[in-house]
């Protein structure tokens, strides 16, 4: 079991726990504010932007080169930008923050 | 060639130059063809604006049809996010389970009424009808309206002799008008009364913009949605292993919807206004000319999409442009999404069979080149 803590754009913070599935989907069925996962988490819509927060940044990896493309032009881009249909949930990434891009 | 094939005629321009040229109406158009070049473009809104004059942006241009602004769509940062914030909500809609009951009865009266039949002409009879009869519950009007939208016929700018038709257009406009009078006489739920009643930075949305809004409500969801309708429908009658597959594995609509969107690609194109000197594609392009940024070309870029020209349905990394890219990316793409989705459902549930009996494609012309995007008529018999 994976926990999982979304900082929303309004300070908001929600922490979830997960063992399977991608982060967008968390999100989306707790209604994160923020995510929206609209193209269902094949890294077309760039609505389910997250920054990881630093310290976590090596749990979650690096983006995939297709997956960097989409953010490259993404107006709010960071270098801890990532697209959270992309990141798996597993024991991995337990503990990591998020901070929901606007 | 099958009937359901969109071959991507860009590829030899897209590979050698990275740009394509068109004239329309005197007013020429330089295209941006690869995927990172049209999102680099589409990112770029200060140097490749929207908000020029009312019309330019689209292509054919409409600026000899019409004076009044699409809203948020052809308005520039920073007004256009206070805009687009005032409608995102209500466009998000179609994620709601009310909303999704009701398009599931949309769609299934559509189907129950074309296998009744057998012998339908998908454009017209299918398609056409589903696009309006959903488009009620976008702007959450009464149902029956939906029989007027269907009467103007499949273009709400075009004629059959005309590209654009400007009699057609005020077809549009005048019942537009009318409706924000009904609405400002005996406010409702409906889109047009929301609108009236919303403010931007302080100030009330004025009868023009809120036309404006409506417009764009009308014209982006029409010949867009019917085509994905409709050559959805012709893939599956030339590809009834694909219908098995989903029946056997449902979890993969999802990514099916994607890749029809990526593949169809119902808009080819969006204009843009230069609005300084700049390159498209090393490719120099001067102030006041146009370029359009070519979803359909980008979704073919090799670069990108492994077998391009191939529907994969259960491509997983689809990081298709159909629905545009960036700032101004499709405000009705919800709804599109959730219409294909629900057309897909039941589709496995009541077709057995779907054959082409004939169709006339519907060819666009860009300069030399000529792209098919969908069907001036489609027959085909549901079983």
């Amino acid at each position: 079991m994976a926990k999982i803590t979304f900082i929303t754009s309004d300070s908001e913070t929600k922490v979830l726990e997960a063992n399977s599935g991608n982060i967008m989907e968390l999100a989306v069925q707790n209604k994160v504010k923020g995510i929206d996962g609209n193209c269902g988490g094949v890294c077309s819509c760039a609505t389910c932007h997250v920054h990881v927060q630093p310290e976590y940044w090596e749990k979650a990896g690096e983006p995939s080169e297709l997956e960097q493309d989409m953010l490259e032009f993404d107006d709010n881009v960071s270098e801890y930008s990532r697209l959270s249909c992309q990141i798996k949930v597993s024991d991995t990434i337990d503990g990591i923050v998020l901070k929901v891009a606007k | 060639m099958m009937k359901s094939e969109f071959p991507d005629p860009f590829e030899k321009e897209r590979l050698e130059k990275g740009f394509g040229e068109m004239d329309d109406q005197n007013d020429p158009v330089v295209m941006a063809l690869r995927h990172r070049d049209v999102r680099k473009c589409a990112h770029d809104w200060k140097t490749f604006q929207s908000g020029a004059k009312p019309g330019r942006i689209v292509i054919p241009s409409e600026v000899n049809i019409r004076d009044i602004r699409q809203i948020p769509f052809e308005v520039d940062p920073p007004l256009h996010g206070d805009y687009r914030a005032l409608v995102e909500q209500w466009f998000k809609r179609p994620l709601e389970e009310t909303y999704v009951t009701e398009l599931k009865k949309i769609v299934k009266t559509a189907f129950d009424e074309s296998l009744e039949k057998g012998l339908v002409e998908v454009i017209r009879e299918f398609s056409l009808v589903i696009q309006s009869r959903a488009l009620t519950l976008l702007l959450n009007v009464p149902f029956s309206e939906a029989q007027t939208w269907i009467s103007w016929g499949t273009h709400v700018f075009r004629s059959e002799e005309t590209a654009l038709d400007a009699d057609k257009a005020n077809i549009l406009y005048d019942y537009i008008d009318q409706q924000i009078e009904t609405s400002i006489n005996s406010p409702g739920k409906d889109f047009y009364s929301i609108l009236l009643a919303s403010e931007v930075n302080g100030k009330k949305l004025t009868k023009e913009e809120v036309k404006g809004i409506i417009i764009l409500t009308f014209a982006g969801g029409r010949d867009t949605v019917i085509n994905a309708i409709s050559n959805t429908i012709a893939y599956f009658a030339e590809h009834p292993k694909s219908l098995e597959k989903l029946r056997k594995e449902p979890t993969l609509i999802n990514f099916a919807v994607e890749e029809f969107i990526r593949y169809f690609s119902p808009l080819t194109h969006m204009g843009r206004v230069v609005t300084k000197d700049a390159h498209v594609c090393e490719h120099a392009v001067k102030a006041d000319t146009r370029i359009s940024l070519n979803w359909a070309s980008a979704n073919r870029d090799a670069k990108v999409f492994e077998n391009p020209n191939e529907v994969v349905l259960d491509r997983k990394i689809n990081p298709h442009v159909a629905f545009g890219f960036g700032t101004h990316n499709c405000l009705g793409a919800t709804h599109a999404r959730q219409l294909m989705k629900v057309l897909i459902q039941t589709l496995l549930e009541k077709v057995q069979r779907i054959s082409i009996v004939k169709c006339k494609e519907n060819i666009e012309t860009l300069g030399e080149l000529k792209r098919k995007v969908g069907f001036d008529s489609l027959y085909v018999n549901f079983k």
